[in-house]
């Protein structure tokens, strides 16, 4: 949507900057009033659940109009449709020059692909704070950082502008280490913290040079005499700021440079067939793609999973992780089509490994968490595959993933927290019988375990059907060329292979659920096993009644996410 | 929307037992909790919670679950029947018309998925089928639960079963179906572990629901498969439609070369029923799942789950024989795996029940072996006697479950009667009279028989072992006349049983194409003949050693149902599905049977007439012939099958401690052997758990996951401490040396830092040149990103 005149309410600076301010009002109050600073963490969280509902809703609202638009751009063929449908697609824009002379402007927007991400982000965020109610341990501190990931996880999910993407990336980080090694779990947290908080950095350091390199050469471009025309003409069509120099970090210019071929050119860094695309995507897409738990690169999420305290934990594989594979989308395909092209159908090969390796490995943890965390690896794998069909169906699927794994695996998360805070342990052999304790955990977990290996009627099974059939469609359409030997019509045996993840899915949830809910109860074992309180049972309904509307009614997000796609689908299909 | 609209009303069909399922899980969700070792509930086979309690629904919301679970059931029975009606021709002609609508429910690409119902013949005759059925399990239920503390959980989980197969018959797309499909595997997995205290449950509901999961995940690349394909998953896009029939049957699959797309998707989709229906080699959770409630079997063995995976592959037959022409002996490649997997499936688990003492097992693999010869008749593209046998076969089967379950009951009662004359004094307090009453309805110990055991320390005895059993039919009549009738249908008793006309229809079919010399055919004649000679003999095993002679233990002497409530809930479903279990065969006789064609089917065989319309013109087929040879095998097998149960069971009946005389003809390894299912639980257990567990621990979790790439993480981990000490002691060196003095440094880094101390000059230009050249490549990188952009 464009801009309109006079003043908007800054919606998204307002989600963004209301954890921030919360942060900094808590470290003013005395750290041993528990109870007020719990009250300002839940206002807090509060304010920005609801208006990153209003966001959702109303983007929603919208949709059938940007999906019109869509239409009428693409049938008008004008000189960068992708980039007219992507500047059309935003709504709730704000934009503020920050530093005119780097290019750098704080720019935030939403569109189809980050508007699930913000609604999820404010669930999580709730269910984050409702969990650490009885916290007691420096609860100011806790809360004080916890806001601060928040408002990082937010800031990134929003952006518009690069830079200031990997500010609040950054920002994100930061606080997820201290959270980790000051509050997690004794014996591994601060392993974990180094571990996670050293692979993140160095993906998004790579990452990072990257897209500077992108905009030293979409800066280049626009210095040509064709280029200038067309940052001209961008600037006169409403696509990009009348203040926006040609050196910029903003994605509607990168993204217009790139839809004119700035990064195909070929004889980059001398090479006669290499472009600038095809040299940089791997480091950007996986890069980004180490937070999504991409293999080789995932082993920081199970550990940090597990070391992290439970509300962290929820947010670390309920918002963070989609935060690594949203980013991959925005810079690495939507950016680089070029390169997308070249690499995903051997990154396809990763995203396979994830699906089927983790849920190998966490059908045989004896660590409850451990198993939710491997599962986590294994569903953020179906993702990445979803991207890699490159059409629009398996790619709305993923989407669907994104937002129906970030509320599963925080509800799980949730329920582990809850058995482990109740009997101390998370020896799965040693539990048993917990439905008659905890009926709601039970039946949460169980609501859970069937999203996660797809059962219809959740939105487990609405995320993964579109991602097999795109699997299917791209069967035919994606080549792997490695020297002069061309692979092909192999989506549709990995898409089997796949397959098997599901079943072993299968068989770890129920043999989880069984041992731990179902089977002998042992009162003398666990005297402190009781029901969960209301905060719980919030959680509980927050996190996993969205699965079940979503499941029985997946258009309240599906156009969405489609529209939110055909950006990068166009950019995918002429990009090249 | 006029709501006797006929393209409407079948959507209300599923909506009575998925209300009755919301509606009880809400009002029993306040129940009261009593302790778990109140007297009330004491004497149950619930392992005690000393101090906990146990969620027990009042007796308000128990009878309020029973009534709305009831309502819910018979709303959809009435429904359907209304619909039946409005097919079946009031005002329309005969099965000529195809009723349905659909909404959108999902948008994908530029096309928006829709979901809806449609109503044809095939359809029809499972909404006479599946309601009827389902009635009369919930009726049986309310007296074979009465008393159990967890009955309204048990209504609500077999509305939402029958809900989830009700939906599964009308979905008009191979979507809904599907949502319906694994909605009963979820539902499967909680009945059959619905007493989850018992380890033996659990694992059983969780071997049901991975084995079937299993095949679901195939059958789901099935359908993205087709969907990808044709951008449609409906029925009458799909099935009624030539065209689209004949581009997937000219497609080559996109994998596995020389199959075509439908070939392909038809597999996919046949493994998924081979999963659901419990075919080879896929069979082994089916008798496990006797560990649910009996009702529960006899939902998922008849009225629900297994046919609806025969009922998918019916359904989807235009597919599954798209390019070939089963009657001129040309069977696709899916056609071709049904016939072999049917064939052999119905052959072995004969075999296997023929060594069965438990009577709920001999039934278990009576299903999967009937199962079997549905599947093998649809495979030689015996459309229409598939599904007669499929209607056939859930009558009787349902009957024969309910009837077993009476004998269970029966059983434990007598079980209960002597432990209360053994023991004098019950344990209970109540007086003997009320105390036996109570045992009479406490019917929570069925099958939870182990358990029982041990709660009372006596030796194990076991109602379901019909080697206990003996001379029943005195104390139980009504049981054993219906337990009977059930049996000759199975049998395929000839001319009066409806068991005989489906089972005589397939192997006609079979038959006619033998006679061309097909060798699918020949096959399954071959195997089937055998496998139905089997079912007559180890039917009337079961009914000798269950029912006649003399009872072989106390308990049996002792077996009956009681009086009042429970006893006429449980038979009343009896009586009707015996009715069914004998009449139903009546409108599938063929027109030109001898003497009974012209009785029942004067103008044309009625049941071939009216489920044929459902396929397309070009995929009918003309009912077989009349020929003697198939009609005098069929009466061969089942009276010599049954002849042979008699002579060895009947004329001689077993006594107490006396071994079976079947050893005896097969031989102990042999018996043996079949007695343990040919070790398929093991072998598996061998081949795919053990492995699967190693593989997953040993290679994955333990060898790359914590081996390869976290070595690598802590080898790079260490380099890079590496690197911080050398920089540590360059620092020292370099920068702080100049003022702090060398020796220092020396003195606390390391002695083979001294011995390089001579080569100082050299390394000083040797790190100078690596700076130089790392300079050198980052300004000709970052040259040439400025030149590819320009």
């Amino acid at each position: 949507m464009s801009m309109t005149e006079g003043f908007v309410f800054p919606v998204l600076s307002v989600i963004v900057f209301t954890p921030i301010i919360a942060a900094v009002i808590m470290l003013f109050i005395d750290g041993e009033r528990r109870d007020l600073i719990r009250g300002i963490s839940i206002t807090a969280a509060s304010i920005v659940l609801i208006l990153s509902a209003a966001v959702f809703f109303g983007y929603n609202a919208q949709v059938g109009d940007v999906t019109e638009n869509q239409a009428a751009i693409s049938a008008a063929a004008g000189d960068s449709p992708a980039t007219t449908m992507f500047k059309d697609g935003l709504a709730f824009e704000e934009h503020v020059t920050w530093v005119e002379s780097l290019g750098i402007s704080y720019h935030l927007g939403v569109d189809g692909l980050n508007a699930p991400m913000v609604l999820l982000t404010g669930m999580v965020t709730v269910a984050g704070v409702l969990i650490s109610w009885r916290l007691e341990d420096r609860t100011r501190e806790f809360m004080a950082f916890f806001m601060l990931l928040v408002a990082g996880v937010y800031g990134v999910f929003v952006s518009i502008d690069m830079f200031v993407l990997f500010f609040f990336y950054e920002l994100a980080i930061f606080p997820m280490y201290l959270l980790i090694a000051t509050w997690g779990w004794i014996k591994l947290r601060e392993y974990a913290a180094m571990k996670l908080t050293l692979y993140i950095l160095v993906g998004s350091v790579i990452a990072l040079v990257g897209v500077i390199a992108m905009v030293f050469v979409a800066s280049s471009f626009y210095a040509t005499p064709d280029g200038a025309q067309i940052f001209q003409n961008a600037k006169d069509a409403g696509l990009i700021e009348q203040s926006i120099t040609p050196f910029n970090f903003n994605m509607t210019s990168l993204m217009l440079a790139s839809e004119h071929g700035a990064f195909d050119v070929a004889g980059y860094a001398g090479v006669e067939t290499l472009t600038f695309a095809k040299l940089w995507f791997p480091f950007i897409f996986i890069g980004f793609a180490v937070l999504a738990g991409l293999f080789p690169f995932h082993n920081w999420s199970p550990d940090g999973h597990v070391a992290a305290p439970t509300a962290v934990s929820m947010i670390h594989a309920g918002v963070l992780m989609k935060l690594g594979a949203y980013a991959a989308l925005r810079a690495g395909v939507q950016l680089l089509p070029g390169g997308a092209e070249v690499h995903l159908p051997w990154i396809v090969f990763l995203t396979l490994i994830n699906v089927v390796y983790g849920a190998f490995i966490a059908f045989r943890q004896r660590d409850f968490k451990y198993v939710i965390g491997f599962s986590s690896v294994s569903h953020m794998g179906l993702v990445s595959m979803g991207f890699a069909t490159m059409n629009v169906i398996g790619m709305t699927g993923a989407g669907l993933q994104m937002f129906s794994h970030g509320a599963m695996t925080a509800l799980f998360f949730g329920c582990v927290g809850m058995v482990y805070d109740r009997a101390h342990t998370r020896d799965i052999p040693s539990l048993g019988g917990f439905v008659k304790k905890m009926p709601w955990v039970a039946v949460a977990f169980v609501i859970g375990g069937l999203t996660s290996m797809g059962m219809p009627g959740l939105s487990g099974f609405v995320a993964e059907y579109p991602i097999f059939v795109g699997m299917w469609n791209a069967s035919d359409q994606v080549h792997l060329n490695i020297g002069s030997f061309t692979l092909s019509n192999y989506y549709s045996v990995m898409v089997v292979i796949a397959a098997l993840g599901i079943v072993i899915t299968a068989a770890y949830v129920l043999r989880v659920t069984g041992q731990v809910f179902f089977g002998e109860f042992d009162a003398a074992k666990y005297p402190e096993v009781g029901d969960i309180a209301i905060t719980d049972r919030v959680i509980l309904i927050l996190l996993g009644a969205p699965l079940i509307i979503l499941g029985v009614y997946p258009s309240l997000m599906a156009p969405m996410i489609e529209s939110g796609l055909r950006p990068v689908l166009a950019m995918l299909g002429g990009g090249a | 929307m006029n709501i006797n609209d006929p393209n409407f009303l079948p959507w209300l069909i599923p909506v009575g037992p998925l209300l009755a399922f919301l509606i009880i899980t809400l009002i029993t969700n306040r129940s009261k909790s009593v302790l778990a070792t109140s007297a009330e509930y004491g004497d149950h086979n619930h392992p005690g919670y000393p101090g906990l309690k146990v969620p027990v629904v009042s007796d308000l919301g128990r009878v309020a679950s029973i009534v709305v679970g009831l309502s819910g059931i018979i709303a959809a029975w009435l429904i359907s029947l209304n619909v039946v009606g409005y097919v079946g021709g009031f005002e329309h002609h005969f099965g000529e018309e195809v009723f349905g609508s659909s909404v959108p429910w999902l948008a994908t690409g530029t096309t928006s998925f829709n979901m809806g119902v449609l109503v044809d013949p095939l359809t029809t005759i499972m909404l006479i089928m599946v309601p009827l059925a389902c009635t009369m399990i919930f009726i049986y239920s309310i007296g074979y639960m009465a008393h159990d503390p967890r009955q309204a959980r048990f209504f609500a989980l077999i509305s939402l079963f029958a809900g989830a197969m009700l939906t599964l018959v009308v979905a008009d797309n191979l979507l809904l179906l599907f949502v319906g499909w694994e909605i009963m595997g979820v539902c499967s997995y909680l009945l059959i572990g619905f007493w989850y205290e018992k380890e033996s449950a659990y694992k059983a509901a969780i071997k049901a629901f991975t084995t079937t999961r299993v095949a679901d995940v195939v059958m789901l690349l099935g359908i993205a498969y087709l969907y990808s394909e044709t951008g449609t998953l409906s029925f009458r896009d799909i099935l009624y439609n030539a065209e689209v029939l004949n581009h997937l049957a000219t497609t080559p699959a996109i994998v596995f070369g020389g199959i075509s797309a439908a070939g392909l998707i038809g597999v996919f989709l046949v493994i998924g029923t081979i999963g659901k229906s419990a075919q080879f080699p896929l069979h082994v959770w089916l008798p496990d799942a006797m560990e649910g409630p009996t009702p529960v079997s006899a939902m998922i063995h008849a009225a629900a789950m297994v046919s609806a995976g025969i009922y998918a592959i019916i359904r989807m037959y235009p597919l599954l024989a798209a390019g070939g022409h089963p009657h001129d002996g040309d069977l696709t490649s899916p056609l071709t795996l049904m016939a072999i997997v049917g064939a052999f499936t119905a052959l072995f688990a004969a075999t296997i029940a023929v060594a069965q003492n438990d009577v709920k097992k001999v039934l278990a693999y009576s299903t999967i072996s009937q199962l079997g010869f549905m599947m093998a008749a649809l495979g030689i593209g015996a459309y229409i006697a598939a599904a007669f046998h499929l209607i056939t076969h859930a009558f009787f089967k349902a009957l024969l479950f309910m009837a077993s379950g009476s004998v269970i009951h029966g059983m434990e009662h007598g079980a209960h009667h002597v432990h209360e004359h053994a023991h004098g004094d019950d344990d209970h307090g109540h007086d003997e009279h009320a105390a036996h009453d109570a045992h009479a309805h406490d019917d929570h110990g069925h099958d939870d028989h182990d358990v029982h055991g041990e709660a009372h320390a006596e030796p194990h005895f076991d109602p379901q072992d019909m080697m206990n059993m003996g001379g029943l039919r005195k104390t139980m009549p009504v049981t054993f006349y219906t337990f009977l009738i059930g049996g000759l249908s199975l049998a395929g008793f000839p001319l009066l049983t409806a068991g005989f006309w489906s089972k005589d229809e397939i192997l006609a079919d079979a038959y006619l194409g033998l006679t061309h010399g097909y060798g699918p055919h020949a096959l399954v004649f071959v195997c089937l003949a055998v496998a139905a000679f089997l079912t007559a003999f180890y039917t009337m095993r079961q009914l000798g050693l269950t029912f006649w002679g003399e009872p072989r233990t106390e308990e049996a002497a002792h077996a009956n149902l009681g009086q009042g409530v429970v006893s006429v809930t449980m038979t009343l479903p009896l009586i009707i599905l015996a009715f069914f279990a004998i009449f139903a065969g009546f409108v599938g006789v063929p027109s030109d049977f001898p003497i009974l064609g012209s009785i029942f089917s004067p103008e044309h065989n009625p049941f071939h007439h009216f489920v044929g319309a459902t396929l397309l013109p070009e995929m009918q087929s003309a009912s077989p012939p009349f020929n003697i040879v198939p009609v005098l095998t069929s009466f061969v097998v089942a009276l010599g099958g049954l002849g042979l149960g008699y002579m060895m069971y009947w004329r001689k009946p077993l006594v107490a401690g006396e071994p079976d005389p079947v050893i005896a003809i097969l031989g102990d390894g042999l018996y043996t052997t079949l007695k343990n299912k040919y070790y398929f639980d093991e072998l598996y257990t061998a081949i795919f758990i053990k492995p699967s567990q190693w593989f997953s621990r040993v290679v994955v979790s333990e060898f790359i996951d914590k081996g390869v790439i976290d070595t690598i993480l802590h080898l790079i981990a260490r380099l890079f401490v590496w690197t911080g000490d050398l920089i540590k002691v360059l620092n020292l060196w370099l920068i702080d040396g100049v003022g702090d003095g060398i020796p220092r440094a020396i003195g606390a880094f390391g002695v083979w830092f001294r011995r390089i101390q001579t080569g100082r000059a050299q390394q000083y230009l040797l790190f100078i040149a690596i700076a130089a050249i790392l300079i050198g490549i980052i300004f000709a990188v970052s040259a040439g990103i400025l030149q590819a952009g320009g």
